[in-house]
């Protein structure tokens, strides 16, 4: 995978397949202390320690339909080949933590991606959890939950077009908001005007 | 801040958008299914999904049902999407690229032509 996000994406789905009612995804650069920190948080059915052990083998899967299970075993690597690495956490019957971090200036980290792609995909194709999304960068948050606009909706299909287009909009500028102003180069620049 | 949308024009959107549905009977609610297993995901399925969700914006396309599915055990002919028309037989169409995406959308999902070869015969 190209992106952060596909990733993100992608243990989402892990959520998704294990019955969560509430995913929280949260994203944060924290670029002061170059790190580059991911989460996932679900309340799905959970796994065993011996399952948490063997998720990461490529060669486990709880799928029927092929015999190897490469999402969590590339993110894994990912993140060690970053100065980082992999943490999950699961109780049976109360849900999964996947909590994965990178050095967030390493050359062989890959970029974060189109995450407002990410969510928009996860919500509009399973609206019947509660999602939270939460990205910050340098301390400004941007933060999505589903379950107010679910209820304002009142029965009305996310894909409905103006619906959709509001989503869409809203979590486009709300990520885009978030890398605004946040990179260190802006704030270098704004010193040596002063200067 | 600039562009904070509130809940009050969400439900203004909802409110229009009923009205649209009580001039336009559906005729046979279309559902669109992407594959997000990890193989639809690194093949693409993203791309195919902001592909429909696109389309239904830019075509205004109303009564469509977009979901998922996980992997399907077809991994070499990712991505994958399946569209359902009312009570027809459920169509699987296989390496569908965004531009593929948006021709099932045009062709099959609002003209009822099967956009054939890109078929996985299931």
């Amino acid at each position: 995978m190209r992106e952060l996000a596909l990733h993100l994406l992608d243990i989402a789905e892990n959520s998704v397949a294990a019955n969560a009612q509430n995913i929280t995804i949260s994203v944060n650069e924290d670029i002061q202390a170059d790190r580059l920190q991911m989460s996932v948080i679900d309340d799905g059915r959970g796994m065993d320690e011996a399952t948490v052990a063997r998720v990461i083998d490529p060669f486990f899967t709880s799928r029927t339909t092929r015999k190897v299970g490469l999402g969590l075993p590339f993110l894994k690597q990912a993140a060690e080949s970053c100065n980082g690495d992999m943490q999950i956490h699961s109780t049976p019957g109360k849900g999964t933590q996947v909590k994965v971090e990178f050095q967030r200036s390493n050359i062989d980290r890959m970029p974060l991606g189109d995450l407002a792609s990410t969510f928009l995909s996860l919500l509009i194709a399973n609206p019947e959890i509660n999602w939270d999304f939460n990205y910050v960068v340098a301390g400004r948050e941007f933060k999505f939950e589903s379950s107010p606009v679910i209820q304002a909706l009142a029965g009305v299909s996310l894909t409905e077009p103006s619906i959709l287009t509001y989503l869409r909009e809203l979590i486009e500028a709300g990520v885009a908001d978030v890398l605004l102003d946040a990179s260190p180069e802006k704030s270098n620049s704004t010193k040596s005007v002063r200067r | 801040m600039a562009s904070i949308k509130s809940l009050e024009d969400l439900k203004r959107l909802r409110e229009e958008a009923l009205e649209k549905r009580k001039v336009k009977s559906a005729s046979g609610q279309a559902q669109v299914i992407v594959a997000m297993g990890t193989c639809g995901i690194a093949a693409g399925a993203r791309d195919a999904m902001k592909a429909i969700l696109d389309t239904i914006e830019s075509e205004s396309l109303t009564g469509i049902v977009v979901t998922q599915t996980g992997c399907i055990g077809l991994c070499e002919r990712e991505p994958i999407v399946q569209v359902v028309i009312g009570d027809q037989p459920k169509i699987t169409y296989g390496k569908v690229t965004p531009e593929v995406a948006r021709r099932i959308m045009n062709e099959h999902v609002v003209k009822g032509n099967i956009v054939q070869d890109h078929v996985i015969p299931v």
